[in-house]
C-alpha cells in the first residue's frame, strides 16, 4: 500500500470518527432530528416507530354529553339519512352500571386500533389493514362490502354504508358499497392535528381524551399509561388495542 | 305538384333536414372549460393519457403509506378543475363527467370522493 493511500483512508476514518462524535454529542442514540421536530413530511411513509393511541379517562366523561360523537360525525361526514339503525356509527356513548354498587360510567367505543386486529384477519379482500403506525384502515378501494369485518370485530366499531353519499368531506371520501369505522382521524393525524373528537373533547373543557404516540416515552399519552392504571376493553382477546381506558 | 305529393316532400324534408343538420353534433364533444388558467401537474398529452394511473398510484400511496403529496392528489386536481359556475367537477359541462361521458369510460371515483373542493370556511354548501 502507498503512503498516499494510507493517507487518504486515515482521512475517511478520521471524517467518520468525528461525524459519529458529533452525532453523539447532538442527538441521543437512535433520535433522528425528524422526530424531535415531530412533524412527518407529507412524501414520508409513516413507520412503526409511532404507534397512536388513545386514553380515555371515564371519570372526566360526563353521562350524555355527545360532544365528541358529534365532532366525528361532522368531521367525518357522517348525516342522519332518516333510517338510524343502519347510519355509519363511528363513535358512540356507552353507558354501564354496576348493579350492585349502582356506580355509573359513560364510555365513548369506537374502533380500538387493535395491534392484531381481528378485522384484518378475516378481510378476503386485503382490503381492511393496519397501518404502520397502529391505525386500523378500509381500503374501500378493495373493500367488496362483504361485512365479515363487522362480524369479526368485537367491539361492534364498524359500519356499512347503505345509502349513497353526495356531500362528502374532500379529505373523508364515502360511499354505498363499503364498510367503515373510525379512521383516528387519519387525514388530521397526517397533518399533525388531533382526531376531532379529541379537539372537541379538549376545546369544550372535558380534557376527557387524551390522544398521543404511545411509543414515545415522553408523550403525555405515554406517560399517563405508565403512571396510572387503565385497563382495556376485552383485553383477555389479547388485541393490543391502541385505546386504553382510565376509570373503569 | 299535386297537394299530396307536396305533403309528402315537406314531411320527406322535416325527417331528412335536421337529421342532416345536426350529424355533426351527434356526439357531445366534451367541455373542457379550465376557470382556472396555469400549468397543470405534467404537460397535457401526458395528463390525459396517464391521469388514471398517476391518481391510482397515489391513492395506495396515501392509504398505505399515508403519504399525502399534492402533485398527483385527487383533491388537487378538483380544487383547480372544478367548475366556476358550478362548483363541480361532474354535471354535463363537468371537467371530470364531460370528458368521460364523450370517451365512453364509467367514473367510479365521486361515488365516495367528493366532486367539490372543500370551502375555505370548511362549511360545505
Amino acid at each position: 500500500m502507498s503512503a498516499e493511500e494510507n493517507k487518504g483512508i486515515d482521512r475517511r476514518g478520521f471524517l467518520a470518527i468525528s461525524a459519529a462524535a458529533l452525532g453523539g454529542v447532538a442527538l441521543a442514540p437512535g433520535i433522528r432530528l425528524i422526530e424531535i421536530a415531530g412533524a412527518r413530511a407529507p412524501d414520508q411513509a409513516v413507520t412503526n416507530t409511532v404507534r397512536w393511541g388513545l386514553l380515555i379517562d371515564t371519570n372526566k366523561c360526563a353521562s350524555g354529553c355527545t360532544d365528541c360523537v358529534a365532532a366525528c360525525a361532522s368531521e367525518n361526514g357522517l348525516h342522519a339519512t332518516g333510517h338510524p339503525r343502519t347510519d355509519a356509527q363511528w363513535i358512540r356513548k356507552v353507558e354501564l352500571k354496576d348493579l350492585r354498587s349502582g356506580r355509573a360510567h359513560s364510555v365513548p367505543v369506537m374502533c380500538q386500533h387493535c395491534e392484531h386486529p381481528p378485522c384484518v384477519d378475516v378481510c378476503p379482500t386485503g382490503a381492511s389493514f393496519k397501518r404502520a403506525d397502529g391505525i386500523v384502515l378500509v381500503d374501500r378501494h378493495t373493500c367488496i362490502g362483504c361485512r365479515y369485518c363487522i362480524l369479526a370485530c368485537p367491539y361492534k366499531a364498524r359500519s356499512f354504508v347503505h345509502e349513497e353519499h353526495t356531500d362528502q368531506n374532500p379529505d373523508v371520501p364515502r360511499g354505498k358499497g363499503c364498510v367503515e369505522g373510525c379512521t383516528l382521524c387519519v387525514h388530521r393525524v397526517d397533518r399533525d392535528q388531533q382526531p376531532a373528537c379529541v379537539e372537541a373533547c379538549t376545546k369544550a373543557d372535558h380534557n376527557a381524551m387524551t390522544f398521543g404516540d404511545l411509543n414515545d416515552p415522553k408523550s403525555e399519552i405515554a406517560k399517563r399509561v405508565a403512571q396510572f392504571p387503565t385497563t382495556r376493553i376485552r383485553a383477555d382477546l389479547r388485541l393490543g388495542t391502541g385505546v386504553h381506558y382510565q376509570g373503569i | 305538384m299535386s297537394p299530396k305529393g307536396l305533403l309528402r316532400t315537406a314531411a320527406w324534408l322535416a325527417l331528412v333536414l335536421p337529421a342532416t343538420l345536426l350529424a355533426a353534433d351527434r356526439t357531445p364533444k366534451p367541455s373542457i372549460v379550465i376557470d382556472k388558467p396555469g400549468q397543470c401537474v405534467d404537460d397535457v398529452e401526458t395528463m390525459r393519457r396517464a391521469h388514471p394511473d398517476m391518481l391510482k398510484h397515489q391513492r395506495d400511496q396515501t392509504m398505505h403509506k399515508g403519504i399525502r403529496t399534492k402533485r398527483f392528489s385527487l383533491n388537487g386536481c378538483v380544487e383547480c378543475h372544478a367548475s366556476a359556475k358550478t362548483g363541480s367537477v361532474l354535471g354535463e359541462q363537468g371537467f371530470c363527467q364531460s370528458c368521460h361521458a364523450y370517451a365512453g369510460v364509467t367514473l367510479d371515483c365521486f361515488e365516495c370522493h367528493a366532486s367539490r373542493p372543500k370551502l375555505a370556511s370548511g362549511v360545505r354548501p
